[in-house]
C-alpha cells in the first residue's frame, strides 16, 4: 500500500526546494560562470561538498546547526515559535543546502557556455542588464536551468540520510516517501515497500530522462 | 562628429593609445596579436574601463577618468561587429536585428529590421537562425544589427577573420561600398595590412598597447616613423647603416651600407656618424638592365627566391658587400619569366633615392627588436656575410 501522505509530502518538499532554490542558484551559477574572485575555488568546493559527504555527516552537522541549542535554531524559534529540527521547515532548509550542487552545477555550465561577446552584443545593441538576462541569457541557459530543476526535484524525492537525521519520521510532517519505504521494509511490509519503490523509481527515471534530453539539446545548439 | 580617445592603463594589457577618427573616415588599428587593438575597441564601446584617459564623440563625453564619467555601452550609441559576430544563436536573423532597435516604438521594429536585412541583401533569410546561415551571411546580419542601432560610431573587430578567402574578398568589396554611404567615424581592428590599406583612410600602428604612428596607409608604408613601425607593417627591406655625409645642397644624406655608399634624400635630423635604419619599400627597389649599372644606388645581387602569385612575382636577392643583405622587390610574373629571374641568376638592383626612408636605428638593447617581431625582422635585413 502506498503511503500517499508521504508521497504528497515528498512532492511538496521537492517542488518547494526546486522553486525556492531556483533564483538563488541562478544568481550563484552566473557569478561562478562569469566572475573571478578571491576564494572562488573554496566556494565551489563548498557547494560540491554535499555530493561527496556521507548524508549522515551532512545531516549531523545540519542537526547541530538547526538544533534548539544553536543560534539559528533559537532565532527561528524566537521568530516563528517553532523548532527547525524535526519539522517540515527544517527539512526544507536542509533540502535547500544538500541540493545546492545539483542546482548550481548544470546552470553554471550553461551560463559559462554563453560567449562573453554575445552578452556584450546585447549591451551595445541597447539592452539593459535585466533585458539581456531575460531575453538573451535565460533562453540560452534554459536547458541547464531545466536540468537543474529536474535534478533537484528528483534528488529531493529520493534523499534519505539527511532527511532522516534532520527530520526523523513524523507522519505528515517529516516522513517523506523515502523514509516511508525504509519504515515499511523494516516492518517486513514488502508489498508496500515494493509499490512505493517502483513509484519512486519511475518518477526518478522520468526526471533523469528529461535531464539527458535537455543535455542533448544543449549539445545540438 | 569626431571620435577622440586617449586610453591609458598598465594591466591587464598595457595601454597608452591616442585615437582620433572623423565622420566618414575609416581608421584601421593594426598591430600584432596582444598589441591591445581589441581592448581599445572595447574601451570605445564601453565594454572595458581603462585606468585613465577619455573617450569623446562629438560633444558627448563617453568616458573621462578624471571626472568619473563612464557612460554604459547601452547609452553610447555604438555599432559593434564582433570578431565572431556574436549573433544571438536562439534568435532568427530578423529578431537579431530587432534587438538593436530599442530606440524605435515596438510596432515599427519588425518592418525596420526587414529593411536593414534587405539593405544587406539578406531578403528571404529573415527567419533563419545564425547556425543556418553561411559565414558571410552571418557577417552581414552582424553589420545590419550594428547599423540598425543608428550608431554614432561603427566599430569593426577583425570582421573578416572568420570567413574563407573568397568570401572575404566579396565582403571587403561590400564594406568598401557600405562605408561610402556612412557618415560616421568607423574604427576597424585588423592584423591584416592589406585589408587595412584597402579600407582605411588612416592607420594607427599599435605595439604593446602604445600607438606608434598614425598616418594614411600609403604614407605610413612609405615613411615609417621608426624601424619598429617598419617591421610591424611587414616592410621587407630594413637595413642598418651609418651617416657618411650630409649635403643639403644636393638633397642627399650619404649612408655607408655594407661598406658601399648609399644615397638617400636629405634627412636633416641625423648627424654624420649616426647609426640609422634604412627602410625601402618593395616598390623602391628596381631591377635595372646591364647598361644602366652606372646609375646611383645600383648594386649587384644574386636572386635567391622567386614567388609568383596572380601575375605578380616577389623576388628576393642577396646583395654582397663587406657584409651581406637581402633585398625584396616585386615585378610582374611575366617580366620575371621573360628576363629569366630564377634563383642563382645575377641581377643589378637600384634602390631609388627618394624611396629610402631613414629612421633612428633600434637601440642595441631594451627596445623590442628581432625576437619579438617575427618574420619581418628575421627574413630581411642585413647580417654578417
Amino acid at each position: 500500500m502506498i503511503d500517499w501522505q508521504a508521497l504528497s509530502l515528498s512532492l511538496q518538499l521537492a517542488t518547494a526546494t526546486a522553486l525556492l532554490l531556483l533564483p538563488f542558484a541562478i544568481w550563484l551559477a552566473r557569478l561562478l560562470a562569469w566572475s573571478r574572485f578571491r576564494h572562488q575555488g573554496a566556494l565551489e568546493a563548498a557547494i560540491l561538498l554535499p555530493l561527496v559527504l556521507p548524508p549522515t555527516v551532512l545531516g549531523y552537522y545540519l542537526l547541530l546547526g538547526f538544533g534548539g541549542a544553536s543560534p539559528l535554531g533559537q532565532a527561528y524559534h524566537a521568530l516563528t515559535g517553532r523548532a527547525l529540527v524535526f519539522s517540515f521547515d527544517g527539512l526544507l532548509a536542509a533540502s535547500l543546502i544538500f541540493n545546492l550542487p545539483f542546482a548550481v552545477q548544470p546552470m553554471q555550465r550553461s551560463f559559462a557556455a554563453i560567449p562573453r561577446e554575445v552578452r556584450e552584443a546585447a549591451w551595445v545593441s541597447g539592452l539593459s542588464r535585466w533585458q539581456t538576462f531575460r531575453r538573451i541569457e535565460l533562453p540560452l541557459a534554459w536547458p541547464g536551468i531545466a536540468a537543474a530543476l529536474a535534478l533537484t526535484f528528483a534528488h529531493t524525492l529520493g534523499e534519505f540520510g539527511v532527511v532522516l537525521m534532520v527530520g526523523g519520521s513524523l507522519p505528515g510532517e517529516t516522513r517523506t516517501i523515502a523514509i516511508a519505504i525504509y519504515d515499511q521494509a523494516q516492518a517486513f511490509n514488502d508489498s508496500a515497500a515494493a509499490g512505493m519503490s517502483a513509484l519512486l523509481l519511475a518518477l526518478s527515471f522520468v526526471a533523469v530522462m528529461l535531464v539527458s534530453r535537455l543535455g542533448r539539446l544543449v549539445l545540438r545548439r | 562628429m569626431k571620435l577622440v580617445a586617449r586610453l591609458e592603463q598598465s594591466a591587464p594589457i598595457p595601454l597608452a593609445a591616442d585615437i582620433a577618427c572623423d565622420s566618414g573616415e575609416l581608421l584601421a588599428l593594426v598591430g600584432p596579436s596582444g598589441s591591445g587593438k581589441s581592448t581599445i575597441l572595447r574601451c570605445l564601446a564601453g565594454l572595458h574601463r581603462p585606468a585613465a584617459g577619455h573617450v569623446r564623440c562629438g560633444d558627448e563625453t563617453w568616458f573621462d577618468a578624471s571626472r568619473g564619467v563612464d557612460m554604459p555601452p547601452q547609452q553610447r550609441r555604438v555599432g559593434v561587429v564582433f570578431q565572431h559576430y556574436a549573433l544571438f544563436p536562439h534568435l532568427s536573423a530578423l529578431a537579431n536585428v530587432i534587438v538593436a532597435l530599442q530606440h524605435l516604438p515596438a510596432g515599427e521594429r519588425a518592418e525596420k529590421a526587414r529593411q536593414w536585412l534587405a539593405r544587406s541583401n539578406l531578403e528571404g533569410l529573415e527567419a533563419r537562425r545564425p547556425a543556418e546561415l553561411s559565414g558571410g551571411q552571418q557577417q552581414r546580419v552582424a553589420i545590419a544589427r550594428a547599423l540598425a542601432r543608428e550608431p554614432q560610431v561603427l566599430l569593426l573587430d577583425e570582421p573578416f577573420s572568420a570567413v574563407d578567402q573568397v568570401t572575404r574578398r566579396k565582403l571587403l568589396r561590400q564594406l568598401i561600398e557600405l562605408r561610402r554611404s556612412l557618415d560616421i567615424p568607423i574604427v576597424l581592428v585588423t592584423h591584416d595590412l592589406e585589408e587595412a590599406a584597402l579600407l582605411a583612410d588612416t592607420m594607427t600602428v599599435l605595439h604593446h598597447g602604445r600607438s606608434l604612428q598614425t598616418a594614411p596607409p600609403d604614407e605610413l608604408l612609405a615613411r615609417p616613423a621608426s624601424a619598429l613601425v617598419a617591421r610591424l607593417t611587414d616592410q621587407p627591406n630594413i637595413f642598418t647603416g651609418r651617416v657618411l655625409e650630409q649635403s643639403p645642397a644636393s638633397d642627399t644624406t650619404l649612408i655607408d651600407w655594407l661598406g658601399q655608399p648609399l644615397q638617400a634624400a636629405h634627412h636633416a635630423v641625423f648627424a654624420v656618424g649616426d647609426a640609422v635604419c634604412c627602410v625601402v619599400p618593395e616598390a623602391g627597389v628596381i631591377l635595372v638592365r646591364d647598361h644602366q649599372c652606372d646609375r646611383e644606388n645600383t648594386f649587384d645581387a644574386t636572386v635567391s627566391e622567386r614567388l609568383a602569385w596572380r601575375g605578380h612575382a616577389t623576388v628576393t636577392a642577396r646583395v654582397t658587400g663587406q657584409r651581406e643583405a637581402t633585398l625584396s622587390f616585386a615585378i610582374g610574373a611575366a617580366v620575371a619569366q621573360r628576363r629569366g629571374i630564377v634563383p642563382g641568376v645575377r641581377v643589378a638592383l637600384q634602390l631609388q633615392k627618394a624611396a629610402i626612408c631613414l629612421t633612428p636605428a633600434d637601440q642595441p638593447s631594451g627596445r623590442p627588436v628581432a625576437g619579438q617581431l617575427g618574420t619581418a625582422a628575421t627574413a630581411a635585413g642585413d647580417r654578417p656575410a
